[in-house]
């Protein structure tokens, strides 16, 4: 059944200014221009194109692919907004996407909100929603519903992008950090730490400028291919800030268990290795967003790996450590030199080292 | 990773590690009281809890963790200082990173910025400069923080502000000086120390020869240690093997970075801009005469304290620390009265709990928060 409603003609309406300003956020024209100029023309599609207040979605169809919907906002803010790999947009798309399919869900549909500072150019608004376009379709999801504010100069950072998305979880797909398991695997898709890096680097008040792309990205299909590979498989989750450590750390705490991981095993690209030998930074706590750790039960890890391994986004995928019975929400790491230290959750930020 | 990954050789420390033990077993008093050592800076601090070398040796071996950790040390009244600095309208006040979460008597420099002072982190003082070139309309100010590290840093940034005449740049000056420091401890009466690991970034400016009274007065051995996971544990096994066969000398293992006789270029440039305050607070160990830093006056005008108002108002350290025992190894961090509970990294009382590199922060976030308070080592309970 197709509820989408009649889809009027109108002609599409258009900005002939270079910047945004306060008129593009006061309801008039000139938003209504911004919108379908930059929006609608990047994102077509039926859902949202009788820009309604509401998307209106059809039960039924969602109801073919699980039993449970899986609903998730994340809101993003990124200095600079376009970095190596990636921008804010790639990011808004990319992120909720993760968080829809590392639950088991696959990813239908995004919603956006975008607030953005007056002054930017209407350019770089049209690149950013173009790149939503582009992510969104890779992702196989359709951003069916919107809204647009502009605020006073230094009232935000350029541009803060929120998306909220929904997904339907399989029937017989159930992940949980508690699921957890002495015995089980610790396994992640690839390098870690690149997108941290990459932003720090690209940043600039650092003057240390490192050849290192985000690698934000959508994990779905990875996903998909895990769940396949590794039925029983007990928790994903994308590493985003805090990275790795603090992930496992909270699957740790949650399963009441220890998670011992091997720093010899640990995936991390060179440049990002010196880059954090030089800032005196940990690269298990740099923030990843294209990246997953998987727990797995020790007679699928094999397969788990394999089928990551053949993914293009998970070829660097490895296993790096063991759930333990050991101190309840305990995680340490045997270090490349043979000792052992224990990874703890960061207090704050990570910050550079004077020496 | 190359220049890197051979100093952490995982069969290279198994092989120094049956050293060790061999001379550990050589060492006669070490039956009835653990060998401690002192490693002098943060940065040992930190390699040797982020490669768990203290597990690795053998459990007669104590290490204490020393005051080395410039960020750990500055008093809260120099924060005081800073963040005032900090809040004027004009001033972009520059640090190094992990100075920016220091807790001041009202606010860490983090806080302040948050209510709107303009806090920016760089890398390098040379940074800094480059801001105040950009902003002539602002007065940029840097935290000058560090041991002789760090000292010839500013020192030539200031030197380079000068050559360029530049008016709106300024140091806010903290640097301290190790020597008189580790002098301090040796003094204390409650001293249990056997051997140095030296501070082998600082000794790549100074040289090894300002450690000479250690060895000659004090009749303890030091080492100047790299730090790589390998060159700590080189560096421990000499002072065993000078323990063993009796000697005090000082002895350079990080020969590939530290000459003999230090850098002598840094050293004209730190000699010709900085001279010695009478004392300095640290935080921790209290007033140590020349153990500070200060702007001679023929530059004064790149001297944020003077350029400035400060509130200069000494705070005392809270009654409760024992940071000063800690750092003279009399108790471990896990025995003071408010590890872990009144004092954590969230919410320091204590210099050890400030920065990642002092000790009891190591001890939290690395492993010893779940070691009980009246947890001794099993040769310590030999000596009671």
């Amino acid at each position: 059944m197709n509820i989408a409603p009649f889809v009027f003609q109108r002609p599409r309406g258009k900005v002939h200014v270079p910047t945004v300003t306060l008129a593009h956020g006061g309801g008039g024209k000139a938003m209504k221009d911004l919108i379908d100029d930059v929006f609608l023309a990047a994102f077509d599609n039926p859902l949202l194109a009788p820009l309604d207040d509401q998307a209106r979605l059809d039960l039924g169809a969602l109801a073919r692919h699980g039993d449970r919907l899986a609903f998730s906002t994340d809101s993003f803010v990124v200095d600079p907004i376009i970095f190596p790999g990636g921008d804010i947009g790639k990011l808004a798309v990319c992120g909720t996407v993760n968080d829809l399919a590392v639950g088991g869900a696959k990813p239908l549909y995004l919603s956006c909100a975008v607030i953005v500072e007056e002054g930017v150019s209407v350019d770089s608004l049209r690149q950013i929603a173009r790149s939503m376009a582009t992510a969104a379709r890779a992702a196989g999801v359709e951003i069916v519903t919107g809204d647009t504010k502009v605020v006073n100069k230094a009232a935000c950072d350029k541009m803060f992008i929120t998306t909220a998305g929904i997904g339907a979880i399989r029937a017989d797909v159930n992940l949980g950090a508690h699921c957890t398991r002495p015995g089980d695997f610790v396994l992640v898709s690839g390098f870690l730490g690149d997108h941290g890096a990459a932003i720090l680097s690209a940043r600039g008040d650092l003057s240390l400028e490192a050849p290192i792309a985000s690698d934000c990205a959508s994990l779905h299909d990875v996903v998909a291919a895990l769940l396949t590979a590794a039925p029983g498989i007990r928790f994903i989750r994308d590493p985003t800030r805090g990275g790795v450590a603090t992930v496992l750390n909270e699957i740790a705490e949650a399963a009441q268990v220890s998670i011992e991981i091997d720093e010899g095993s640990t995936p991390i690209r060179d440049e990002v290795r010196a880059f954090c030998e030089i800032l005196g930074l940990d690269p298990l706590y740099l923030a990843n967003e294209g990246k997953l750790v998987a727990i797995v039960p020790p007679e699928q890890a094999q397969h788990a790996l394999e089928a990551m391994q053949a993914h293009p986004l998970g070829q660097a995928a490895r296993l790096i450590g063991r759930v333990i019975a050991g101190e309840p929400g305990r995680v340490t790491m045997r270090t490349v030199f043979g000792g052992s230290r224990i990874v703890d959750m960061l207090v704050g930020e990570q910050l550079p080292r004077i020496c | 990773m190359k220049y890197v990954d051979e100093y952490r050789d995982q069969d290279k420390a198994q092989v120094l590690v049956r050293e060790i033990e061999r001379l550990v077993a050589g060492i006669e008093f070490a039956e009835r009281r653990p060998i401690q050592i002192m490693e002098v800076c943060g940065g040992h601090t930190h390699s040797i809890f982020r490669y768990g070398i203290e597990g690795m040796l053998p459990k007669s071996i104590e290490l204490v963790h020393g005051p080395g950790c410039p960020v750990c040390v500055l008093p809260m009244g120099r924060v005081d200082d800073c963040v005032a600095i900090a809040e004027h309208p004009e001033v972009i006040l520059t640090t190094f990173g992990d100075a920016i979460r220091v807790p001041g008597s009202r606010k860490s420099l983090l806080q302040a910025k948050a209510e709107g002072a303009d806090v920016r982190m760089v890398y390098s003082p040379m940074d800094a400069l480059a801001l105040a070139r950009r902003n002539p309309k602002r007065e940029v100010v840097f935290f000058g923080i560090g041991f002789e590290t760090t000292m010839p840093s500013t020192a030539l940034t200031v030197l380079q502000a000068e050559r360029e005449g530049i008016g709106n740049f300024s140091v806010f000056c903290n640097h301290i000086t190790i020597v008189p420091t580790i002098k301090a401890i040796l003094d204390s009466p409650d001293l249990h120390l056997d051997g140095f690991l030296g501070p082998g970034h600082v000794s790549m400016v100074i040289g090894t020869a300002p450690y000479e009274f250690i060895a000659h007065f004090y009749n303890k051995p030091l080492v100047v240690a790299g730090f790589e996971p390998l060159d700590v544990l080189q560096s421990i096994w000499m002072v065993l093997k000078q323990i063993k066969e009796g000697r005090c000398e000082v002895e350079n293992q990080y020969a590939r970075i530290v000459p003999e006789g230090g850098n002598t270029r840094a050293l004209r440039a730190v000699a010709r801009v900085y001279e010695l305050r009478e004392f300095f607070e640290w935080r921790g160990l209290g007033s140590i005469d020349h153990s500070g830093m200060k702007m001679r006056a023929e530059y004064v005008r790149f001297d944020a304290e003077l350029k400035f108002a400060l509130p200069n108002v000494k705070i005392a350290d809270p009654k409760s620390c024992q940071c000063g025992e800690v750092l003279k190894g009399v108790i471990r961090p896990w025995q003071c009265k408010v590890f872990g509970t009144a004092c954590t990294p969230e919410r320091p009382l204590g210099a050890l709990m400030v920065s990642s590199e002092g000790a009891c922060a190591a001890y939290y976030q690395y492993g010893g928060l779940k070691r009980r308070r009246d947890e001794v080592l099993p040769v310590e309970a030999g000596t009671a």
